[in-house]
């Protein structure tokens, strides 16, 4: 605790811990609406064209400013967009094929220009290739007024436009219908994944970025049933995540900030996935054993009840290898079941002969309920 | 001359604009041609629909009756042709426009309740930077009665069933309080309470004077629900009230041989005892 507290007291902990809680706010935010537009690889390509973008930033500004740094990644990076863009409509290029190649062309012009850059014998060149992974202890306070004027901007936008975006995330055609620019909130909302990579250059670099914008989102989205609630626990996973990560890099020397960050979000991603209530994947195991049990069980009663009304005898008993045959499988455990809820019961029937089975009273009410409630909708 | 001629034009162009073309109509589309990748799927169409009708649209599949309603929202370019809402462009009626797409045309897994998505029928009328507030709310919610399922407003959307989920387009297209009214195969797929809460919300819409257009999959209702009707095939086979349309010869040139078997269903069987019998002459 104290370890922490002493962690938490230094400059560049500090900075580091304000960069992850601007980074988790800023992916949070804009990743919710990348993955509901299914656009996870669209994003993974924004974010590998922002490393020639890095490097043009570098070259103009002559040292490592941040300034220049970003804007240029910005540029590189909405010039991609645009590039798979033009290439996909114009040509018969599928849109993933469109993405990988563009994908390639700008993460390999990037590292040229990178190793270019550092073939110059010049000092300031110092550490580019750290928006690889990212270094979140470079950070610089000034880096922080940077990254935190971006993303105000981009919250704000969202907040600005939330109807909007949210039915063009939605229902774009029915959005087109009651008349709002549907191609322009489409590409603002591309636009704003950029602005997310450019946030995460100095935290979590443009290899793993993309999975810094996602992995909130889709771990958000397990838990929650409104896009409101969606972005906000998003914002919340990010900002674990991109402290966790920042910290360990910050206490541990020399492991990477990048992976480690991306490491904690995917942990929560799997979490999600495993546990979260009704989308939850040992939820839905659950729901779906618990189903053919009652399933079982309503098919009995009602199997039992019709036997005994088409033999006009509400005392019919009937043997377990002929519900067996009808059924088309063992029958025991369901007549077990609900025997124990006292629906039906065992009966001796005749020596000899296989074990016998009568609705009880309650048993009839139970199927008579269940067959009441059998609608053709779920039929 | 020149001058003249591009003065000319000009005022056409705006007469066709601001002023009214066909403005007894509550639909007019005039020479609309729709192609994708330079096949037309939509060729010369003239359809016009009178105001205060429940129309159907009927056609085989890939007719092309989506992209006509697409086209007449705008949400499809034509190569050719003009239509006109009630005198004016679809543009400049937006407002008097209601749009029920097709059931299949969104993720039905978005993270978001019924009420929100009936509420979206408001979003064209909010201000720009405006939230749905209170009112939005209020409204959305009667329209959820009005398809009886206010016992569903707060329910995700992805757990609905396929009716359901065709009731809630519909609330969100009623919250737009519109004249005219699009839909695309309301009633396919949907359960037969469904389908009698849409069709009697429809004919209370004509009854209240609006204009209903649904694109219908069903041969066999269409003369039950509608009271107009387009027969579609890439062009217009035939259009206008739905007893004289609705005959053997035009389903006939509309479906190909595939309607032989549906036209035994559909004309031998509800014929009245007194109509005249081709075996008697
Ligand atoms: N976006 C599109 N791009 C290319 N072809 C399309 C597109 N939408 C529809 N089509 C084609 O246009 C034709 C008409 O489609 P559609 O209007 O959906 O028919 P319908 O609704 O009558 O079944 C079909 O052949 C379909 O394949
Ligand atoms: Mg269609």
């Amino acid at each position: 605790m104290t370890g922490l507290v002493e962690l938490l007291s230094d400059y560049t902990v500090q900075n580091v811990a304000m960069g992850a809680v601007l980074l988790g706010i800023a992916s949070g935010v804009l990743g919710c609406f990348a993955v509901l537009r299914q656009q996870s690889l669209l994003g993974d390509t924004l974010a590998h064209a922002a490393l020639p973008g890095v490097c043009i930033g570098f070259l103009i500004a002559g040292t490592r400013d941040m300034g220049w740094i970003m804007a240029g990644a910005l540029g590189t990076s909405i010039l991609a967009a645009l590039f798979v863009l033009a290439l996909t409509r114009r040509t018969r290029i599928k849109t993933d094929a469109g993405l990988g190649s563009a994908l390639g062309l700008t993460f390999a012009a990037g590292v040229v220009l990178l190793t270019y850059i550092q073939g110059q014998s010049n000092a300031s060149q110092g550490g580019l290739d750290t928006f690889l992974f990212g270094q979140a202890a470079a950070t610089l306070r000034s880096d922080l007024w940077l990254m935190g004027g971006v993303t105000i901007a981009a919250v704000a936008l969202v907040l600005g436009c939330w109807k909007q975006f949210k039915l063009v995330t939605f229902d774009p055609e029915f959005a087109r219908a009651v008349g709002l620019p549907v191609a322009l909130l489409e590409t603002v909302l591309t636009a704003m994944i950029a602005l997310a990579v450019v946030i995460g250059l100095q935290m979590v670099g443009v290899v793993l970025m993309t999975s810094m914008v996602i992995a909130p989102a889709v771990a958000a989205r397990q838990w929650v049933k409104r896009l409101e609630h969606m972005v906000l626990l998003a914002v919340g996973v990010g900002i674990v995540s991109g402290l966790v990560g920042a910290l360990i890099s910050a206490s541990v020397q020399n492991l990477a900030t990048g992976p480690l960050v991306v490491l904690a979000a995917t942990a929560i991603v799997a979490v999600s996935i495993l546990l979260a209530p009704g989308r939850g994947v040992l939820w839905e195991q659950i729901r779906h054993w618990r189903d053919r049990r009652t399933i079982g069980q309503r098919q009995m009663l009602t199997t039992l009840y019709k036997l005994a009304a088409h033999h006009r005898d509400p005392d019919y008993p009937a043997e377990t290898g002929m519900l067996d045959s009808f059924h088309g499988t063992r029958t025991q455990r369901a007549l077990r079941q609900l025997q124990r809820r006292g629906l039906v019961e065992p009966v001796a029937h005749m020596p000899g002969e296989g074990r016998h089975w009568v609705l009880t009273e309650a048993g009839r009410r139970e199927a008579e309920r269940v067959l009441k409630t059998m609608t053709p909708e779920m039929a | 001359m020149a001058l003249f001629s591009t003065l000319r034009k000009r005022a056409a162009d705006s007469a066709s604009y601001h002023g009214l073309h066909e403005p007894d109509l509550a639909l007019h589309v005039e020479d609309l041609t729709v192609a994708y990748e330079g096949k037309p799927v939509l060729w010369d169409i003239d359809l016009n629909v009178p105001p205060g009708v429940m129309a159907a649209i009927i056609g085989p599949n890939g007719a092309g009756k989506s992209t006509l309603l697409k086209a007449v929202l705008g949400l499809a370019r034509p190569t050719a042709g003009h239509v006109c809402i009630h005198g004016r462009s679809p543009r400049a009626q937006r407002r008097r426009i209601g749009y029920v797409p097709q059931r299949s045309s969104v993720d039905w897994d978005f993270p978001t309740t019924v009420l929100d998505v009936v509420m979206m029928g408001r979003y064209g009328h909010l201000g720009w930077l405006r939230w749905p507030g209170a009112r939005e709310r209020e409204r959305a919610r009667r329209a959820l009665e009005t398809v009886q399922m206010e016992h569903l407003a707060g329910r995700q959307i992805s757990q609905l069933s396929g009716g359901q989920q065709q009731r809630v387009f519909l609330a969100r297209a009623l919250i737009q309080e519109a004249d005219v009214y699009f839909l695309d195969e309301p009633m396919a797929g949907v359960d037969a309470t469904t389908e009698r809460v849409i069709v009697g919300l429809l004919k209370e819409l004509r009854d209240a004077g609006k204009t209903v257009i649904v694109v219908h999959h069903d041969l066999q209702t269409v003369r039950d629900y509608f009271d107009w009707l387009a027969i579609l095939n890439v062009r217009v086979v035939a259009q206008g009230r739905v007893a004289d349309v609705y005959t053997g010869e035009h389903l006939k040139r509309a479906y190909g041989g595939r309607i032989a078997l549906l036209e035994r269903e559909a004309f031998e069987g509800p014929r009245g005892p007194d109509a005249p019998q081709e075996n008697d002459a």
